[in-house]
């Protein structure tokens, strides 16, 4: 579903600020499958979900989504293949704008956008259903600016506005990292139900071990703009938090401060 | 001469006598700063090239009325060169603001050049593209007896109803406009530029959409400004950008003062015409309390700059270093 031949992404090529943020990444994301990345600060997993979105070209390779080459695409005409989460509640939703005309800008992503209604009463029924299922009590709501929702609503929303139109790929950058525990442990949670309903590929950052060994069926660190570990299938699921830091440990070859390390 | 002289001095009558033309002026006008609206609120750029737009439209407006323009241009409309329709001038005048728009948006778009300094470009390019509109002429008048005028200041009774309706229509327009894919994609590319473009919206194109449609608003309204005041002049524009402003804050705060909570599109539309109006009275209460009317924009630049500044001023009211020096606010459990 997804695969990267050896992307490279240089920062201020040139400059003495230049930074080499990914080396010759190879990766493969079948379909279904949930990988869950790790690895420190400066790693390179915004990096790598980044060149994926298409936030900017890459420096070197070749990036396919569903056989796809979007190598040479922006982020807008990658649109109808991704949905995004980000770490900033704030950055995934339109606070001035109401709930059900945030859903339907998802709704259309990927389509041409003329001059039908932004928002019809067929879509309306349908928001309702799949904002009721979320478990916020936001389906009586469709009219409110998102600007009066919580941080962890306006995630949730995120989060179903980006897998509305079953989209090839989602990409969770770090999505509950803003949000209070109870909120983060209830957004994972919908994340997690919403990835395995609509049996979505999923690309998911997190600094939180536990839940990248909880979650998803495979996973991967990076360090130094490098995978340096992928776990998946049987070993992924019995794989604990010190088989983590051990193989931290060794691939970086720092024994001390790795659970610091992994957990900034 | 003594104060009391002064008051005596002011008619009550002749105030009343001119309000109405203050409030013909200030639904054109109004119908301008709605063009503003569309770029400072719903964008979020501050957008000058109106300066030069508004004065575009107007010179488009007057040069056909009164001379028909070139024979292409007459031909299509199957006019003649003394009765050019008023409706297909403004009508021209509306898509060459629409061409002003444009180059500020690819200027901002597609050469990096920030919206503001964009704006001032255009704006100044605009001025020569003006005066060779006019026919090198800084002025040039049209009269209401000898054209079909839609709104003139001679007849301004007569001129506030039709202004009332064309500004009416314009509303009703974008009011649906921006209900439709393509107008909440302008909206949510101005709300969060980030969100829209991973919901796969070109988002250069929708400001570039956004500038088209606000600057060939300004144009229809500097179109009619030049129709009421009876000429078409390559000054007319300075300082619509600050009063286009001006009537969108003080809708904004009487919209506030009046609604509670949501306030429906349309509605905050018509309170930008209203804004316009306002700012026309306040206008004829200068003149008619015998201030210099060369005081008037330094008077409209304070006011802006004042209610521009007062929601920042509150902000830092509720959290400031002065404050916080002084042992906080006191109530931190809150």
């Amino acid at each position: 579903m997804l695969r990267l031949e050896n992307v490279w992404k240089v920062f201020d090529q040139g400059t003495i600020n230049q930074k080499v943020a990914l080396k010759g990444i190879d990766l493969n994301i079948k379909e279904g499958e949930f990988v869950t990345v790790i690895g420190g600060n400066g790693a390179g997993k915004s990096t790598l979900l980044n060149a994926v979105a298409g936030t900017w070209p890459v420096t070197r390779g070749r990036i396919y989504i569903d056989g796809k080459d979007v190598t040479g695409l922006p982020d807008y005409k990658r649109a109808s293949l991704i949905g995004r989460v980000f770490q900033d509640p704030m950055l995934g939703t339109a606070s001035e704008m109401q709930l059900e005309e945030n859903l339907a800008l998802a709704f259309r992503r990927g389509k041409k956008r003329g001059l039908g209604w932004g928002v019809t009463n067929d879509e309306r029924k349908i928001f309702r259903e799949r904002l009721a299922a979320l478990g916020l009590g936001l389906e009586d709501r469709l009219t409110a600016q998102i600007g009066t929702l919580s941080g962890g609503q306006r995630q949730a929303v995120t989060l179903l506005m980006a897998s509305l139109n079953a989209p090839k790929l989602l990409l969770l950058d770090e999505h509950t990292a803003a949000l209070d525990p109870a909120t983060a442990a209830k957004v994972l949670e919908i994340s997690d139900s919403i990835v395995s309903r609509e049996k979505l590929t999923c690309l998911m950052i997190t600094h939180n071990m536990t839940d990248a060994i909880n979650l998803g069926n495979r996973l991967i660190m990076m360090n130094e703009g490098n995978i340096v570990v992928d776990i998946s299938g049987d070993e992924k699921k019995q794989l604990t938090k010190n088989d983590l830091l051990q193989k931290f440990a060794d691939v970086a070859g720092v024994q001390e401060e790795t659970d610091s390390v992994l957990l900034s | 001469m003594s104060v009391i002289d002064y008051f005596y001095s002011l008619d009550p009558a002749k105030l009343l006598k001119n309000l109405p033309g203050g409030i013909a002026q200030g639904i054109l006008w109004g119908l301008m700063a709605l063009g503003v609206y569309i770029t400072f609120r719903l964008i979020k750029v501050s957008d000058l090239t109106v300066e030069g737009s508004f004065a575009t439209g107007g010179a488009v407006t007057v040069v056909l009325i009164t001379g028909g323009g070139p024979a292409w241009l007459r031909a299509i409309f199957g006019a003649s060169s003394e009765q050019f329709p008023t409706w297909a001038a403004l009508l021209i005048a509306f898509f060459v603001g629409v061409l002003c728009g444009l180059v500020t948006g690819m200027l901002h778009s597609y050469l990096g050049i920030p919206a503001i300094l964009a704006g001032i470009l255009t704006q100044l390019a605009l001025f020569s593209v003006n005066l060779h509109i006019m026919d090198m002429s800084s002025n040039i008048p049209v009269s209401v007896d000898k054209y079909p005028l839609y709104v003139s200041g001679s007849y301004v009774l007569r001129s506030i109803p039709v202004a009332a309706v064309i500004t009416a229509a314009i509303i009703g327009i974008l009011y649906w406009y921006f209900g439709t894919e393509q107008g909440s994609a302008i909206r949510s590319t101005g709300n969060n530029p980030v969100m829209s473009s991973a919901q796969g919206i070109d988002i250069e194109k929708m400001k570039m959409i956004g500038f088209a449609i606000s600057n060939g608003i300004v144009a229809l309204a500097g179109g009619l400004v030049a129709q009421y005041q009876g000429f078409a002049d390559v000054n007319m524009g300075r300082g619509a950008s600050v009063i286009g402003l001006a009537a969108v804050i003080i809708g904004d705060v009487a919209s506030r003062a009046i609604f509670k909570g949501h306030i429906n599109f349309a509605v905050k539309m018509a309170f930008v015409i209203l804004g316009g109006i306002v700012y026309y009275a306040v206008v004829i209460l200068v003149l008619w309390m015998k201030l210099n009317t060369n005081d008037l924009k330094l008077f409209t630049a304070l006011i802006v700059a004042l209610f521009l500044g007062i929601p920042y001023l509150q902000s830092k009211k509720r959290e400031s270093f002065a404050s916080a020096a002084k042992g906080g606010s006191g109530n931190a459990e809150t």
